[in-house]
C-alpha cells in the first residue's frame, strides 16, 4: 500500500498560491448546484443518515407489530398513514408495505449513498490525489437522482397499492405479485423510484471508474492505491454491471402492467422465474455492492490503528475483484426453491461456496494485520472489530444456507432474515460507522467524543445481537419471513428481539448526540489527528480538507513504499 | 499522466463513453435474455417444458419395455369462462409408445371466447423425454357461445428417458395444461359486447408449441 512521506512539498492548502482557490461559492450555488466532489460526499452522507431513521423508524413499526404474536398495531399505523378504518386486509397489506419500504429505503438509500457516494466522492478522489471526479457535473446528476428516487418512493406510500395504500411487494417486486397482483400506481411509483436511483448509481459507477483508472497522482500505480480505493472501483464495476439487468427486468415489470407485454406472464408465454432469474442476477452481485466498499475502510482503520501496513495487499486487492466476479455466477442460490434440478442446485451450492475462499483470505488478513501491530483502541478500531466479528458471524450462515439441501429446509425462514441481516445491517452498517468515525473530524474539522463513539459501539453491539441472533432460533424452529403474526411458540425470541431494538435504537440517539458534541464542543482536529499509522493522502491535508485540493500534485514517493 | 488529471478531459470521456457502454450492453443483455431464456427452456426441458416430434421421427420410435402412468391435469385461468377437463385420469403407456389422451373443453359464455393452453409435466427432469405429435394446445383455439369440443393430444415418451440417471426411475409423469383467454379475445369481449360473434382467422406467427 502506498505510504506517503508526510514531508513531501504538496501541500495544497499553501496560502500563498491557494488563497483565492478556496473561495467557496454561496450556500445555493454551493449545496444545490454542487460538482465539488467533497460536499457532494457530504450531501449524500447527509441524505443517507436521513434515509437510514426513516427505514430503521420503519422497522421499529416492524419490531413493534412483531412483539407479541396477534395483530396489535398495523391498524393504528394504517390509520396514521390515511386508511379510515382499514380494513384487515388493508392491514396486512400496510405489513407488506413496511418489509418493502425497509428493504428499499435500507439498499438504495441508505447503504449504498452513504458508502459509495458518501465515503466514495468523499475520499477517493483524495485517495488517489485527484483534484475532483472526472465527471464532477455528473456527479451532481447522480445525487439529485438520487434523491428523486427517494421521493417517488416515499409518495408511493400514499397511492392505491391493490389490496391497501402503498407497494407491498417486497424489495424483490417478484411477479405477478407486482403485476397482476397489485393494481394502482404505487407499484408503478416503486419500480420508478428503483429506475432513478439505479440511473444514478449508474452514472456514479462510470465516474468512480473514470477517476481511478485516469486521475491518479504520478507513482500511485494500481497496486499501489489503498484498499478503499480498490473496493470502490470493484464496486462501481459490479454497479455497472449488475445495475442495468435490474433496469431491464423492472422495465419489463412497467410494460407488463401497464402496457400489455407478457414478459412474466404465463398466459401470454412469459415466466414469473424468468423475473426471479434477472433479479437475482442483479441481486447478488448487489449485496457485495453493500458490503466491498466497507472492506476497504475496515482495511484502512485496521491498519491505522495498528500501525502496520495490511497484511497481504495485493491478495487483499485480488481477493474484492475474485468476490467481485464469483458474485455474477452464483444468483440462483437464491432460488433454490423454484424447482432446479439436482445438477443445477449442486452447481450453485459449490459455486456460492468458493465465495468463502476469497472472503476467508480477507479476514485472515485483517487478523494478520492486528497480529504483531502496535494496537490502539480507538473507536473506529473498535468498530472496525466488532465488523470482523458480526461479518464472520453472518458468512458462516451464509455458507451454511448455500446448501441447496439446507435451504430447501431454512428458505424464506428467519434464519435468512438472520443470516442477511448479520453481514448487512451489522456488518455494512457497523463498517459504516466505523468509516465514519474514522472520517468524521477529517470531514468536519471537529473531533467527536471517543467515549461516546465507544459507548455507542457496545449499547450498539448489544442491541443489533439482541434483535438478530434470536431470529437463528425462530428460523430453525419454523418461522417464516414475511408475516405480522406468529404462532405463540414463537413469542419469548420475538420479545427479546423487540426489545433489542429499543436498546439499538438507544446507540443511534447516542450517535445524533456525539454529531452534536463534536459541532458544538468538539475540538478542532488537526490534519493526521490518528498519528502515525495513518498514512494514505488524506492525512496530508488539513481537516477538513481546503474547497480544491491538489491543485500541485503529490508525488507518491516509491523510497518510502518499501515496507 | 498530467493532462488526465482534469476533469472533463478527452481521455476521461474515452473512459465514460466505455464504461456507459458497457451498461448499454447489460441493459441489451437483459432484455436478450428473454428470447434466451425460452430456447434455454425449450432445449433443455427446463420447467418441466415438453417437447414437439413430427409423426416421421415418432414412428422411428422403437417402443421399449418399460411402462409408464401418464396422469392428466386440467385448469383454466381465473375469470375464463371455460369448462376444462381430462376425459381420462390416466393411461398406461409403455415408453416410446404412441398413444392419445383426450381433454374436453366446453364455452360456458354467450360469447365467442378465443383460448391458448400453457403446458408443463411433472416431474421437471421428464420434459426433455415427453413429446407431442399433436396437441390442441399448438395453435389458438377458438369456441363459440356454449360450444363444447374434444381436444385431443398425441404423444410418446421418448426411451432416451431411460438413460438418464436423473429421469429413468420415473414411474409416472403428469401432463398439465392450463388455458388463459388471449388478449385479442378479451379486448373484443370488452368492445363489441355478446351479439357479434368474432371468427378470427388463426394467426400463424401465435402458432404455439
Amino acid at each position: 500500500m502506498a505510504t506517503i512521506p508526510a514531508n513531501e512539498g504538496f501541500d495544497a492548502h499553501d496560502h500563498a498560491h491557494d488563497h483565492d482557490h478556496d473561495h467557496k461559492p454561496g450556500f445555493f450555488a454551493r449545496w444545490f448546484m454542487s460538482t465539488n466532489h467533497k460536499d457532494i460526499g457530504t450531501l449524500y452522507l447527509i441524505f443517507a443518515i436521513f434515509a437510514g431513521v426513516v427505514g430503521g423508524a420503519v422497522s421499529g413499526m416492524m419490531r413493534w407489530e412483531l412483539a407479541q404474536p396477534g395483530i396489535q398495531v398495523l391498524g393504528y399505523f394504517a390509520e396514521l398513514l390515511g386508511t379510515q378504518n382499514p380494513t384487515f386486509d388493508q392491514q396486512l397489506h400496510l405489513w407488506n408495505v413496511l418489509i418493502t419500504a425497509h428493504g428499499l429505503i435500507m439498499v438504495f438509500f441508505m447503504v449504498m449513498p452513504a458508502i459509495i457516494g458518501g465515503f466514495g466522492n468523499w475520499f477517493v478522489p483524495i485517495m488517489i490525489g485527484a483534484p475532483d471526479m472526472a465527471f464532477p457535473r455528473m456527479n451532481n446528476v447522480s445525487f439529485w437522482l438520487t434523491f428523486v428516487g427517494f421521493c417517488s418512493l416515499m409518495f408511493s406510500a400514499f397511492m392505491p397499492g391493490g389490496t391497501g395504500q402503498g407497494a407491498g411487494t417486497g424489495w424483490t417486486v417478484y411477479a405477478p405479485l407486482s403485476t397482476s397482483g397489485s393494481v394502482g400506481p404505487a407499484v408503478d411509483f416503486a419500480i420508478f423510484s428503483l429506475h432513478l436511483s439505479g440511473a444514478g448509481s449508474i452514472l456514479g459507477a462510470i465516474n468512480f471508474i473514470t477517476t481511478i483508472l485516469n486521475m491518479r497522482a504520478p507513482g500511485m500505480t494500481l497496486h499501489k492505491m489503498p484498499l478503499f480505493v480498490w473496493s470502490v472501483l470493484v464496486t462501481a464495476f459490479l454497479l455497472l454491471l449488475a445495475l442495468p439487468v435490474l433496469a431491464a427486468a423492472i422495465t419489463m415489470l412497467l410494460t407488463d402492467r401497464n402496457f400489455g407485454t407478457t414478459f412474466f406472464d404465463p398466459a401470454g408465454g412469459g415466466d414469473p422465474v424468468l423475473y426471479q432469474h434477472l433479479f437475482w442476477f442483479f441481486g447478488h452481485p448487489e449485496v457485495y455492492i453493500m458490503i466491498l466498499p466497507g472492506f476497504g475502510i475496515i482495511s484502512q482503520i485496521i491498519s491505522t490503528f495498528s500501525k502496520k501496513p495490511v497484511f497481504g495487499y495485493l491478495g487483499m486487492a485480488y481477493a474484492m475483484v475474485a468476490i467481485g466476479v464469483v458474485g455474477f455466477i452464483v444468483w440462483a442460490h437464491h432460488m433454490y426453491t423454484t424447482g432446479l434440478d439436482v445438477n443445477t442446485k449442486m452447481y450453485f451450492t459449490a459455486a456460492t461456496m468458493v465465495i468463502a475462499v476469497p472472503t476467508g483470505i480477507k479476514i485472515f488478513s485483517w487478523i494478520a494485520t492486528m497480529w504483531g501491530g502496535s494496537l490502539e483502541f480507538k473507536s473506529p478500531m473498535v468498530w472496525a472489530i466488532g465488523f470482523i466479528f458480526l461479518f464472520t458471524v453472518g458468512g458462516v450462515t451464509g455458507v451454511v444456507l448455500a446448501n441447496g439441501g439446507v435451504d430447501d429446509n431454512l428458505h424464506d425462514t428467519y434464519y435468512v432474515v438472520a443470516h442477511f441481516h448479520y453481514v448487512l445491517s451489522l456488518g455494512a452498517v457497523t463498517s459504516l460507522f466505523a468509516g465514519f468515525y474514522y472520517w468524521f473530524p477529517k470531514m468536519s474539522g471537529r473531533m467527536h467524543s471517543e467515549f461516546l463513539s465507544h459507548l455507542q459501539f457496545w449499547v450498539f453491539f448489544v442491541g443489533v445481537n439482541l434483535i438478530f441472533f434470536p431470529m437463528h432460533f425462530l428460523g430453525v424452529q419454523g418461522m417464516p419471513r414475511r408475516y405480522p403474526d406468529y404462532a405463540l411458540a414463537y413469542s419469548y425470541w420475538n420479545e427479546v428481539a423487540s426489545n433489542g431494538y429499543l436498546i439499538m435504537a438507544a446507540s443511534i440517539v447516542i450517535f445524533f448526540i456525539n454529531i452534536a458534541y463534536a459541532f458544538l464542543a468538539g475540538k478542532k482536529a488537526e490534519a493526521n489527528y490518528w498519528g502515525e499509522g495513518a498514512t494514505t493522502l488524506e492525512w496530508t491535508l488539513s481537516s477538513p480538507p481546503p474547497f480544491h485540493q491538489f491543485e500541485t500534485l503529490p508525488v507518491i514517493d516509491d523510497a518510502a513504499h518499501a515496507h | 499522466m498530467a493532462a488526465s488529471v482534469v476533469p472533463n478531459s478527452a481521455k476521461n470521456r474515452k473512459v465514460g463513453i466505455l464504461a456507459a457502454g458497457g451498461a448499454l450492453a447489460m441493459l441489451g443483455l437483459g432484455y436478450a435474455s428473454v428470447p434466451l431464456y425460452r430456447l434455454f427452456c425449450q432445449v433443455t426441458g427446463y420447467g418441466g417444458t415438453t417437447q414437439r416430434a413430427d409423426a416421421v421421427t415418432a414412428a422411428g420410435v422403437k417402443v421399449a419395455g418399460k411402462v409408464v402412468t401418464i396422469r392428466f391435469d386440467a385448469n383454466v385461468a381465473r375469470d375464463m369462462p371455460w369448462e376444462f377437463k381430462p376425459m381420462q385420469v390416466k393411461q398406461e403407456v409403455r415408453i416410446g409408445e404412441r398413444q392419445i389422451a383426450r381433454y374436453h373443453a366446453r364455452n360456458l359464455a354467450n360469447r365467442t371466447v378465443t383460448g391458448t393452453a400453457i403446458f408443463n409435466v411433472s416431474p421437471e427432469q421428464a420434459g426433455k423425454y415427453f413429446n407431442k405429435i399433436q396437441c390442441f394446445c399448438f395453435t389458438e383455439q377458438t369456441l363459440k357461445a356454449g360450444q363444447d369440443v374434444p381436444m385431443p393430444v398425441i404423444y410418446y415418451v421418448d426411451p432416451a428417458i431411460l438413460d438418464d440417471p436423473a429421469a429413468k426411475d420415473i414411474e409416472e409423469i403428469t401432463l398439465s395444461y392450463t388455458f388463459n383467454e388471449t388478449h385479442e379475445s378479451l379486448a373484443a369481449a370488452t368492445q363489441k359486447p355478446v351479439s357479434q360473434p368474432m371468427e378470427k382467422p388463426l394467426d400463424p406467427a401465435r402458432a404455439r408449441r
